[in-house]
């Protein structure tokens, strides 16, 4: 029963979220373009990382799935995490 | 008598237990969880792949930060912005698709997949002339002008045209899923309650949405 049981988003839903990716991409290249260097660069990274989880969270439908594919896909980014992590201390104290 | 006694099990074992049961899909063996199991998995090897080069990249501009400063200014970042808003786009479509679909509304389903498609084909011209233009400047892998600029723009360009240019690819990729998917909904092979091949197909197309999320911002914005 639960295989195959899905849960429609409605088109409203995607339109929305499609207007928050927009929004979130004009103020990456607002900020990016005002030239704020440091700071800029962790606020359109920071902006691409909410914008990748909305992608996940609703386009995704990780939401709406079973829980096992929100721990992966967690597992999945920390995993990645940790890898650049320890690269950057091996960079940064050799 | 000859064909019973061919077989070790009784007959009885391989009928359907009770009359009850649904008749309608019985005979096709499908397994729609372990569809999109086995592409999420698939998924976590292309973020493995792509995070990987990220970091690659993010190495190298540590070591050649200011090299990587101007030569990130070469980048059009209006092309960037075009290519990241049809991308974002498509993503809606598709994902809307599995809800046309899920509604058995085959018309409006095809015209969403069509969408995606022909936004793909949009992003890959954009992506030509964009190219075309780089190389024009004699700014391409392996170029006298590149080597002259030094190692720093030596690994920009080399990155951006390989990240770039394997994004493109799982563009390409990504179309041809998606064409297979309009075909059998077309011939309605893909139907509101057997559309896993869709769902996976979007799945893969929001993969490539996401990797080109953080490629915007690193090769085009952030100088």
């Amino acid at each position: 029963m639960s295989d195959t049981e899905h849960h429609i988003v409605s088109y409203r839903t995607y339109g929305l979220i499609l207007l928050l990716l927009l929004t979130l991409t004009a103020t990456s290249v607002a900020v990016t373009q005002i030239q704020l260097t440091r700071w800029s660069m962790a606020v359109a990274l920071l902006l691409a990382a909410t914008k990748s989880t909305f992608v996940l969270a609703i386009f995704m439908h990780l939401r709406y799935d079973q829980r096992m594919f929100r721990v992966m896909a967690l597992l999945i980014f920390l995993l990645l995490g940790v890898v650049m992590f320890v690269t950057f201390l091996d960079y940064a104290f050799r | 008598m000859k064909f019973r006694s061919s077989i070790k099990q009784p007959i009885s074992l391989t009928k359907p237990r009770t009359m009850s049961e649904p008749t309608v899909h019985h005979n096709q063996h499908r397994d729609d969880l372990g569809s999109k199991l086995g592409m999420w998995l698939f998924i976590f090897t292309e973020l493995l792949l792509f995070g990987g080069l990220f970091i690659v990249y993010a190495v190298y501009r540590y070591k050649n930060s200011q090299a990587f400063h101007l030569a990130a200014q070469e980048l059009d970042v209006t092309i960037g912005t075009i290519n990241t808003v049809i991308l974002l786009i498509s993503s809606m479509t598709i994902a809307m698709s599995t809800t046309a679909i899920q509604k058995k509304d085959k018309r409006t389903t095809l015209l969403l997949i069509g969408t995606t498609l022909f936004l793909a084909v949009v992003f890959l011209v954009n992506k030509y002339f964009e190219w075309s233009g780089k190389i024009g400047h004699g700014l391409f892998p392996g170029s006298l002008v590149l080597e002259d600029l030094g190692q720093g723009d030596v690994l920009f360009f080399g990155l951006y045209f390989f990240m770039t240019g394997l994004h493109a690819l799982h563009i390409i990729v990504g179309m041809v899923l998606l064409g297979f998917g309009f075909v059998r909904v077309w011939k309605d092979r893909l139907t509101f309650d057997n559309f896993q091949l869709l769902e996976n197909g979007g799945l893969y197309w929001h993969l490539v949405d996401i990797i080109w999320i953080f490629l915007f911002p690193l090769f085009y914005l952030i100088t």
